[in-house]
């Protein structure tokens, strides 16, 4: 593997051979490139202060990302394009459209948040596709501000798509497409410095006996929790393995009966799919968190870090996904939810990793419905989050799988209630008494984000509103806008 | 030939018209400079406060020797470290740099670190040995009120007699609402820079809305005069309140770095330890009893408010006054008993935060009312109305000032029917009758706003203008910029005073060594006093030119006249920069101080009467919402405001504010809850766990209108009303939509107990609550 990084600072190309392999991307702009537009709000990636752009090269030229940079490590820039509100004035000097929309907009008051707003903004801008107002308070859902209550950022917005692209990343796109595609050659680097190693293998193979050789390393992708270990925690993490460059874990196949989703796949990546074949996960993915995290987090890193939350692993498990496991040259197919041992404890042997995970398409005659609840709709961490899917056959239940997060130290099945439903008539009563069941499925904890009764109340609920919306499809259930929902 | 005034060209930049932010190119080009990019100064140390892990204990010893051999560490500082007095409060002396002895919130500062670097002065921290002697913490407003514990006295307001109303009334009511506290969540988190100057002084960049009460800090650790301190911001990232004391923790710990060590110090807070340390909007407990006649019109009321202090004084004295000022609202009570408890408790010494008291003390009175209109089955709007001031001998407030300035009834009419709340309150009855598990909520609400700081001696402001002998102006003052647009407010005050294109203004940092002895940038008086302040300045360097210009070309003062960037005398146009050229070559003074007090204004403390308010700023919200009786999710669907602005100074700076005020206001009243787990820890210190709104959380349908009738019958700085506070209030209205549709889960049965913030699970426990109450009503 090649040693050092390179990359593309805006339009300067740099290259570091030593540097801390867990040094931030904001630390390294504010402190060794001086460059300070770019801000800490929160160093968590839930504020958006500090967004930044990666360009990286996709089949048809390059693709703009929208990133927390407080999250991101720096070796994770090798081969790319890294972009900072400083570099998007024109080459005269004068601004951006996505910047001067913001300014004619009275879009920035303390103005401490706004260069991520632009930064979300310019990103968007270069991936074309207009987004209408609705799509557009997604893109911004991970920038918080404090001081305009949104409207005329979301009125900036607007103006600044229909102003089109026409920048200097466009005029510059041909050139930074070529000097990507030479560096895409050489893929493989390591970076070994502050006494930590970073390796990027750049095939499943070589991943494979890299853990086996560091089992203690840790796995990383969009470093959207294990950032957090650093710039919240102050750990420090001797060895580190990214995966973003091994083609075989990036890929989404469709099997016969499921999809099939590599490790390295983001849930930016995986979002469309699934929310074809199940609207609710599309919906529930888009609520996972901002754009910015989506970008960069995986679907796969969501399941092998073992949170007792998830929002996609109860979702899973509901659809009775399977994960395949890979230790040396050695797989295994697991069910999901047999991964989730206790808190804090999974099926996985040291240098073994999660290498797919396989999501059942769609049965005939089966409903699936899941929802998230907590504090705030976007960007905010589940209180609860229920699943729920079901085979009716003449108004009984054939087969019912109920899983919930939050609701134990993993994300975990009801099995009672489940049992109380199976077999029986789909009405009221039998509901009612499901959701007393759930009372002995999980004896769920107090926290910030939930009181036990609430959670518990919730959970029952929930299993209401997967009745309602199956039964009584005339009711309205839902504040918000959802997808064609896969009712019945 | 002559030109005459008629001229209809304008300046660029004059008052009353619509200009961008001065800084908004910087802001979006990430070229505007906040504290922690300003180049740091070389050998600069970087400082970490620890914070204690007790909420309330006694420090028996504290071991600090592997933290100063710890690698990179430059020096240590705890309590005796300091050479003067060990005190960073606003007021009353007591909140200490470093914990002496005790401790009386987790998170309370014990010692700090300076290293190299951040990473090694935390790490530093980490190796310190406390030993603590825990003593019994009280958490809750409930806990201090149980055990009569109090940073100050009580304070009582009394209008009337309201114990013979209340037991006169046809209707009597009474209850218990709780209000929660709230972050700042400004983005730009607590920094302050300190950098060693000659003799012992001491130059600090803050951010801070007080510079003066900082420098005030600073010298008094450091114990030596105030002009060996100078303080200096050009711009915060968002203050909110947050900023007013708060930042003399940071400064005074930078500097004492600095006469520590000689070299330069910062101290920069991450957003936990931010959250964690720094104080934040007072929770409020509000008991009510009150009578009313059966139209609805409130005959008598008693309010006990108790709030939640924190463990120190800090700004709680005139915090929960302004409770008790704004307990009334819009409305005459006829007679009124108002007490007032400042809790201690062993939490973070909360303080001031945008309304400043006033939004707990009008929540409540917005809730009585609802609860009023409930009981007598009558429309809300209805009662308010009836309740309004005005009329013969309904003018007097529970502190004994006459309400004279009062539009509230003209901007609800207007509102009323340019929202259309009558025909949509009937038709979400009609949708709430078929809609089995959404139900939607609607509420017009009021705001009626005190403006002063109701400390009568900070009513006061200073500017410095100069003007330079090419025409060009530098603009300073004592106010403070955080995002509100103040420096723009100002500089166009200043263009439209000398009739000059405002480009040629320069706006310039807020430092202590320019403008002395001012008051906070808070109570929304930023442009008011400021805006006066400058306009003072300008006038007498007018004054100065006119008379200069009169002798020179020998005509009357009065044919003397300022057009857009040039000067008629008599028959002669000369330009702007000509004139200041031949007055500075005349040797005419060309830079000019200018102050402004707030007249009118009085009180009387001991007798809880007076005048604590020049004027009032008044608005109104009507929000529409929909809510999930399954989940307590919600969402607002649709928000109508009018506000009055008086002559708005700037109408898109207005709109900002009245914009971010209301979402502002709808967070605090909705997600935005502070949660202390069972030992005292508030465990939402990051915004992965403290939810302010986001950018969907505004309903696309909002419409809102500065009250074009808008003139501030006061002589303000042409006219215009104060626009900082107010509007965050006019979010009361979605929380009273909120308890709307609560009350429609249970068919409008019951009147629903909800306390804010109204987060998903307390609107699914309040409607739980409700259908429950309402099933054993009808059973």
């Amino acid at each position: 593997m090649r040693d050092g990084i390179r990359f593309l600072l805006g339009h300067e190309e740099r290259a570091i051979g030593t540097i801390d392999p867990t040094m931030t991307v904001l630390r390294y702009l504010r402190e060794h490139e001086h460059l300070t537009g770019t801000k800490e709000g929160c160093a968590e990636g839930d504020c958006g202060a500090c967004t930044v752009v990666i360009g990286e090269l996709a089949d048809d030229g390059i693709v703009y990302k929208a990133v927390n940079s407080c999250i991101q490590f720096m070796p994770l820039l090798d081969g790319k394009q890294l972009i900072a509100v400083e570099h998007l004035a024109n080459e005269d000097g004068s601004l951006h459209p996505a910047q001067q929309a913001m300014c004619d907009h009275h879009a920035s008051q303390c103005g401490f948040c706004t260069p991520g707003f632009v930064m979300s903004l310019f990103a968007q801008g270069e991936n074309a596709a207009a987004p209408d107002r609705g799509a557009l308070k997604d893109i911004l859902a991970g920038n918080l501000c404090r001081c305009t209550g949104y409207g005329p950022i979301l009125d900036a917005g607007e103006a600044s798509v229909e102003q089109g692209r026409s920048d200097r990343f466009e005029r510059a796109e041909e050139k930074v497409s070529n000097t990507l595609t030479t560096w895409s050659d050489d893929p493989g680097v390591e970076v070994h410095s502050h006494g930590k190693s970073y390796y990027a293998p750049s095939s499943a193979d070589e991943l494979a006996s890299l853990y086996l050789e560091h089992p203690d390393a840790h796995i990383i992708s969009g470093l959207t929790d294990v950032g957090l270990w650093v710039t919240k925690m102050h750990r420090t993490l001797p060895a580190l393995i990214y995966i973003g460059n091994v083609p075989e874990l990036k890929s989404i196949d469709l099997t016969e009966d499921a999809i099939s989703i590599g490790a390295g796949v983001t849930l930016a990546e995986a979002h469309e799919v699934l929310g074809t074949h199940y609207p609710d996960l599309g919906e529930l993915i888009r609520r996972f968190a901002s754009l910015q995290i989506r970008n960069v987090a995986t679907v796969c890193g969501n399941i092998a870090n073992g949170s007792p939350i998830g929002d996609t692993p109860p979702a899973f498990i509901a659809l009775d996904a399977q994960l395949v496991l890979r230790h040396g040259d050695e797989r295994r197919t697991i069910a999901l939810e047999d991964f989730f041992i206790e808190y804090g404890k999974q099926d996985r042997a040291p240098g073994e990793f999660v290498e797919r995970v396989l999501v059942p398409l769609p049965e005939p005659n089966v409903s699936f419905g899941c929802y998230k609840i907590s504090k705030r709709f976007d960007q905010d961490i589940s209180a609860v989050c229920g699943a729920f899917s079901a085979k009716f056959e003449y108004g009984t239940v054939e087969d019912i799988r109920i899983c919930f997060g939050g609701m134990a130290g993993t994300p975990q099945r009801a099995t009672k209630a489940e049992g109380t439903l199976r077999g029986g008539a789909w009405d009221e009563a039998t509901v009612r008494a499901a959701m007393d069941a759930l009372g002995d499925d999980y004896t769920p904890l107090t926290d910030m984000r939930g009181s036990a009764d609430y959670r518990m109340r919730a959970a029952r609920n929930l299993l209401f509103k997967f009745f309602a919306e199956t039964a009584d499809v005339a009711s309205e259930t839902r504040v918000l806008d959802v997808p064609e929902a896969a009712h019945g | 030939m002559a030109e005459t005034a008629q001229t209809s060209e304008k300046i660029h930049g004059g008052v009353h018209g619509v200009l961008v932010h001065d800084s908004a190119a910087k802001h979006v080009a990430g070229s505007a400079i906040y504290i922690d990019d300003i180049p740091e100064p070389p050998g600069m140390l970087h400082v970490h406060i620890a914070m204690s892990t007790r909420p309330h204990a006694r420090i028996r010893a504290m071991d600090l020797e592997a933290v100063r051999s710890a690698p990179g560490v430059a020096c240590v500082l705890s309590a005796e470290d300091v050479p003067g007095i060990n005190d960073v409060s606003p007021v009353k002396g007591d909140d200490p740099m470093f914990a002496e002895g005790l401790v009386e919130y987790a998170g309370q500062s014990t010692f700090a670190v300076a290293a190299s670097t951040i990473d090694e002065a935390r790490a530093a921290a980490d190796l310190a040995k406390i030993d603590y002697e825990d003593l019994t913490p009280l958490i809750s407003v409930d806990d201090a009120m149980e055990a009569g514990s109090f940073v100050l006295p009580d304070y009582k307001m009394t209008l009337g007699d309201s114990k013979s109303a209340l037991n006169g009334a046809d209707h009597r009511l009474s209850g218990r609402f709780r209000v929660g506290g709230q972050d700042h969540f400004y983005l730009e988190g607590m920094i302050a820079l300190a950098v060693p100057g000659e003799d012992s002084d001491v130059h600090v960049y803050s951010s801070t809305q007080h510079p003066s009460e900082v420098q005030h800090n600073v010298a008094k650790v450091l114990g030596v005069p105030e002009h060996a301190v100078t303080i200096e911001l050009r711009r915060m990232g968002g203050g909110f309140g947050g900023k007013e004391s708060q930042p003399s923790l940071m400064a005074g710990v930078a500097a004492l770095v600095v006469r520590k060590t000689g070299r330069a110090a910062k101290v920069r807070l991450d957003r936990d330890d931010d959250m964690i340390m720094t104080g934040k909007r007072h929770d409020f407990r509000i008991d009510y009893d009150v009578g009313f006649d059966s139209e609805g019109r409130i005959e008598g009321i008693e309010y006990v408010q108790a709030a939640r202090c924190g463990m120190s004084a800090d700004l709680s004295s005139a915090i929960c006054d302004r409770a008790m000022f704004h307990a009334d609202n819009c409305y005459f009570l006829g007679n009124a008993t108002i007490k007032s408890h400042r809790c201690k408790t062993h939490t973070v010494s909360n303080t001031a935060f945008r309304g400043f008291g006033g939004p707990q003390g009008m929540i409540a009175m917005e809730r009585v009312i609802d609860e009023i209109a409930f009981t007598l089955g009558k429309d809300p709007v209805e009662i308010r109305k009836l309740n309004f001031y005005g009329g013969e001998g309904r003018n007097i407030t529970p502190y004994h000032m006459e309400v004279e300035d009062n539009v509230i009834g003209e901007i609800i009419a207007e509102l009323e029917a340019s929202s259309d709340y009558a025909a949509r309150r009937a038709a979400m009855r009609e949708y709430n009758a078929s809609s089995r598990y959404l139900k939607k909520g609607i509420a017009l609400t009021p705001v009626k706003f005190g403006i002063s700081f109701t400390t009568s001696h900070l009513n006061q402001a200073g500017a410095l203008v100069h003007v330079y002998k090419d025409g060009s102006v530098h603009l300073n003052h004592g106010g403070t910029e955080m995002g509100q647009g103040l420096f723009t407010k100002v500089a166009q005050v200043v263009a439209e005073e000398f009739q000059i294109d405002i480009a040629k203004v320069k706006i310039t940092s807020t430092t202590t060594a320019k403008v002395p002895n001012t008051s906070a940038t808070a109570a929304s008086s930023g442009s008011d006093l400021n805006g006066m302040a400058a306009q003072a300045a300008a006038r007498a360097i007018k004054t100065r030119l006119i008379e200069h210009a009169a002798e020179a070309y020998s005509v009357d003062q009065d044919q003397i006249e300022f057009l857009p960037n040039r000067v008629r005398i008599g028959n002669q146009v000369v330009s702007f920069e000509q004139l200041a050229h031949e007055a500075y070559m005349a040797r005419v003074s060309l830079s000019s101080t200018g102050f402004y007090k707030t007249p009118k204004i009085h009180w009387d403390a001991e007798g809880a009467r007076g005048r604590p308010f020049y004027y009032f700023a008044y608005g109104a919200a009507v929000s529409e919402v929909l809510l999930d009786t399954l989940t307590g999710e919600n969402r607002v669907t649709r928000v109508d405001i009018l506000h009055d602005a008086g002559k708005s100074l700037n109408p898109a700076l207005d709109y900002g504010q009245i914009e971010g005020g209301f979402i502002q206001g709808m967070g605090w009243l909705t997600t935005e809850e502070l949660w202390w787990n069972e030992d005292g820890h508030l465990k939402t210190h990051a915004p992965s766990t403290y939810k302010i709104p986001a950018c969907s959380d505004r309903p696309d349908d909002f419409r809102m209108k500065i009250w074009e009738k808008g003139r501030n019958v006061e002589n303000t700085i042409y006219r215009s009303k104060a626009i900082g506070e107010p509007p965050l209030m006019l979010a009361i209205s979605v929380f009273a939509a909120l308890t709307d549709a609560v009350a429609a889960a249970a068919g409008y049965k019951v009147f629903p107990n909800l306390d804010a913030p109204a987060t998903p699970e307390a609107l699914l426990f309040a409607v739980d609550d409700a259908k429950a109450r309402a099933a054993e009503a009808s059973a």
